[in-house]
C-alpha cells in the first residue's frame, strides 16, 4: 500500500468508529428515558381526546413495532440500524402520522438557504477584509480589526436577539421574524418568493456579521504571520515584485481558510439551530425546538442524526483533501491521531 | 452550534474554537495590564452581583410571581417582570449565579478528565497514547451539541450539578489534547531524569514534576473551558433543554423567546440577559488572553 492509502484507510476507520458511536449514543440516550415513551404518548393522545378506542391502539401497535420496543435491546438497535439504511428516520409523535424524513426535508431547504449564502458570503467578504487589514496596516486595520473582533465575541444568538429588537421592533425596517407572512402558504410563485425574501434579510445579516468577523480575524492574523515568514524575506532579497509575493502569501494564508469554509458547511445544519428559533425561521433549528417542546424524540433523533452526518462527512472530506495534498499530514499519521 | 463559527483554520480546528478567539484578542493592540484589569473588573463586577446580589437585597425567590404578564419596570420590580410575572431582576442574580456555577462545573470536569487522560497520555506514550487520543479525536469529532441534546432528553430531572457534569464530559477533549502535546514535550526534560533515579514513580512523576510545571497552561485551558461552559448551557437553556426547577440566563432567554418578549418590545426580560451572556464571555476571552500574554513573555509586544 502506498502511504496514502495506509492514511485513506486508517482515517476511514476512525470515522466510521466514529459514526457507529454517534448512531449509537443516538440510539441508546433516548431510551433511557424513564417509562415508555409511547405509553405516555398514547396516555397524552387519550388525554387531549384526539383518538380513542381502537384508533389509539392502533397507533400504540404502530409505534410498538415500529420500534420493536416488545423485543431485546440488541435486536431493537438492529431494527433501527435497518431503517435507517432505507433512509426510514421513523415516524413523528408530535405530528402522527408524519414521516421524520418529510418533516426534515421540508426544513432543510430553508435552513440551507439561509446558511449557505451567509457562509459564503461572509467567507469572501471576511477574508478579503482580514487580507486588506493585514496588508494596509494603519487605521484600517485596527478599525476593522477590532469591530470584527468584537462582533466575533458577541454569542451568535446574542447578536441575533439584539438585531431583531433593533431592525425589525425598535426600528421597524425589516418584518419581526418568520420565514414568510403569517396566512401565506409556500407556493412556487413569485409574489411568495418577494415575501420569503424580506423576511430572508435580518436572519442573513445576523449571520453574515458573524462569519465575517470570525474569517476577517482570523485571516488578518494568517496574513500578518506570513508576512513575517522567512521565504518572504527571501523573496524581497531576490527583487521579486511585491504584488507577486502578496500572491504567494495569500495562496499560502488561504489553505486553512479553504478548510474553515468546508467545515463551516459541514457544520451548517446544526451550526445556527439558535439563530431560526429567535427568528421564528422556519428551518431545523425552529423544527428541532418545536421537537424538544413536544417530546417528539424520533424527530429529535432525525435532527441530530443529520447535524452528526453533516460534520463528519467534511471532517472526512477535509482529512482526506489534507492527506492528498499535504505530504507530512501522511507521514505523521500516527503522530496526532 | 458551537461558540462561534466554525473553527477557522485547519490548526485552530485541532485548538478549542474559543482558544482561537483568544488568541487573537492578544493582537487587539491594548496594554495587557489594562486588558487583565478590565476582564479582572467585568468579571468580579457579574461575579459579586451573583453572588452578593442575593445577600445584600436579601434572599429572594425567583421562581415567586410578584406581578402580570412583562410589566415594565417600576420602583417595585427594577427591570419589571416576564412572562409568568415573575421579578426579572432576582432572576438576574440568580440565572447569573446558575450559569457561572454550572460553567464552573464543566469546566472543572472537562479540565480534570483532560488532564488525567492529557499527562497519562503524554507521559506513556506508545499503544495507550494511540488508545488514548484515538478516543480523545473520536469524541472531538462527533459534534458535543448532539451528545449533549441526548443526554438532556434522557435525563428527565437535570439539577445544575448534572447539566455541569454533562457538559464538562462532552468538551474534555480539547484539554487532553493540549495537554498531552505539552506533557509529550516535558517528557524529556532532565529534572525528570533526577527524580526517576530518586526513585519516583509513575504517578508522582506527573503529580510532582510534570503538572506544575504546566499549571499556568492548564489554568488558561479551564478559563476556556469555563467560558465555554457557561455558552453551552446557555444555547441549550434556550433549546429548552436547561436545568430543571431553576432559572439560569439561558433559560431567560428561553422563556422570553416562547412568549415573544422581542416582538412585543418587552426588552426588559430579554436584554439584560442577552448582555450578561455576552460580558462574561468577552470578559473570559479577554482574562485568557491576557493570562496568555502573562506566563508566556515571549508574546508580549514592546
Amino acid at each position: 500500500m502506498t502511504p496514502f492509502q495506509r492514511y485513506l484507510v486508517t482515517k476511514s476507520a476512525w470515522y466510521l468508529l466514529a459514526f457507529f458511536l454517534a448512531i449509537a449514543a443516538n440510539f441508546y440516550l433516548p431510551r433511557l428515558i424513564p417509562g415508555n415513551p409511547v405509553d405516555a404518548l398514547v396516555a397524552r393522545m387519550a388525554a387531549g381526546g384526539g383518538a380513542e378506542g381502537e384508533a389509539l391502539r392502533r397507533i400504540y401497535q404502530h409505534y410498538i413495532s415500529e420500534f420493536g420496543l416488545d423485543r431485546p435491546m440488541w435486536e431493537q438497535f438492529l431494527v433501527y440500524l435497518g431503517n435507517l439504511a432505507r433512509g426510514d428516520l421513523g415516524t413523528s409523535f408530535s405530528v402522527f402520522p408524519a414521516k421524520v424524513s418529510d418533516l426534515i426535508l421540508r426544513a432543510l431547504p430553508w435552513t440551507i438557504a439561509l446558511q449557505l449564502p451567509a457562509i459564503l458570503l461572509g467567507w469572501i467578504i471576511g477574508n478579503a477584509l482580514g487580507a486588506i487589514a493585514a496588508y494596509r496596516g494603519g487605521w484600517f486595520d485596527r478599525g476593522a480589526f477590532v469591530s470584527s473582533l468584537f462582533v466575533s465575541s458577541i454569542p451568535y444568538y446574542c447578536l441575533a436577539i439584539m438585531l431583531l429588537y433593533g431592525l425589525a421592533v425598535a426600528l421597524p425596517i425589516f418584518p419581526p421574524g418568520g420565514g414568510y407572512s403569517y396566512g401565506r402558504l409556500p407556493t412556487l410563485s413569485w409574489s411568495f418568493f418577494l415575501d420569503a425574501l424580506r423576511h430572508y434579510w435580518l436572519p442573513f445579516l445576523s449571520l453574515v456579521l458573524i462569519f465575517i468577523g470570525g474569517q476577517a480575524v482570523g485571516m488578518r492574523s494568517m496574513a500578518i504571520y506570513e508576512l513575517n515568514a522567512d521565504y518572504v524575506n527571501y523573496a524581497r532579497s531576490l527583487g521579486i515584485p511585491d504584488r507577486r509575493i502578496v500572491a504567494y502569501i495569500f495562496r499560502n494564508a488561504m489553505l486553512p481558510q479553504v478548510t474553515g469554509l468546508a467545515l463551516s458547511i459541514g457544520s451548517l445544519v446544526g451550526g445556527a439551530l439558535i439563530t431560526e428559533i429567535v427568528f421564528g425561521y422556519p428551518g431545523i433549528g425552529t423544527l428541532l425546538f418545536s421537537a424538544i417542546r413536544q417530546n417528539d424524540y424520533p424527530l429529535i433523533q432525525g435532527v441530530t442524526l443529520l447535524i452528526v452526518i453533516g460534520i463528519l462527512l467534511a471532517n472526512y472530506l477535509v482529512d482526506v483533501a489534507y492527506g492528498f495534498i499535504d505530504p507530512r499530514i501522511r507521514a505523521v499519521q500516527a503522530g496526532e491521531r | 452550534m458551537y461558540i462561534a463559527a466554525a473553527p477557522q483554520t485547519r490548526t485552530t480546528s485541532r485548538r478549542h474554537p474559543l482558544a482561537f478567539l483568544a488568541s487573537v484578542l492578544r493582537l487587539g493592540g491594548i496594554g495587557v495590564n489594562t486588558r487583565f484589569w478590565i476582564s479582572i473588573g467585568l468579571l468580579g463586577a457579574i461575579l459579586v452581583f451573583g453572588l452578593l446580589g442575593p445577600i445584600v437585597l436579601g434572599k429572594r425567590d425567583p421562581l415567586r410571581i410578584v406581578g402580570g404578564l412583562y410589566d415594565p419596570p417600576s420602583s417595585k420590580v427594577w427591570l419589571g417582570t416576564d412572562n409568568f410575572g415573575r421579578d426579572v431582576f432576582t432572576q438576574l442574580m440568580y440565572g447569573t449565579r446558575t450559569s457561572l456555577t454550572i460553567g464552573l462545573i464543566a469546566g472543572a470536569v472537562a479540565t480534570a478528565i483532560g488532564v488525567v487522560i492529557g499527562t497519562i497520555s503524554g507521559f506513556r506514550g506508545g499503544m495507550l497514547e494511540e488508545a488514548l487520543m484515538g478516543i480523545t479525536n473520536v469524541v472531538i469529532t462527533i459534534p458535543s451539541i448532539v451528545i449533549l441534546i441526548l443526554l438532556s432528553i434522557a435525563i428527565a430531572s437535570r439539577s445544575v450539578v448534572v447539566m455541569g457534569l454533562i457538559i464538562g464530559i462532552t468538551s474534555w477533549p480539547w484539554t487532553a489534547r493540549a495537554v498531552r502535546a505539552q506533557t509529550a514535550s516535558l517528557r524529556a526534560r532532565e529534572h525528570l531524569d533526577i527524580a526517576r533515579l530518586s526513585g519516583a514513580g509513575t504517578l508522582s512523576l506527573i503529580l510532582w514534576d510534570i503538572i506544575p510545571y504546566m499549571l499556568s497552561y492548564i489554568f488558561m485551558a479551564f478559563v476556556l473551558q469555563f467560558a465555554s461552559g457557561i455558552l453551552q448551557e446557555a444555547a441549550l437553556s434556550l433549546l429548552g433543554l436547561g436545568p430543571s426547577n431553576t432559572i439560569s440566563l439561558g433559560i431567560m432567554l428561553h422563556w422570553s423567546l416562547l412568549w415573544e418578549a422581542v416582538r412585543t418590545g418587552a426588552w426588559w426580560a430579554f436584554f439584560p440577559p442577552t448582555v450578561f451572556l455576552t460580558i462574561i464571555a468577552f470578559a473570559l476571552l479577554l482574562l485568557q488572553s491576557s493570562l496568555d500574554e502573562i506566563f508566556n513573555p515571549r508574546l508580549r509586544r514592546k
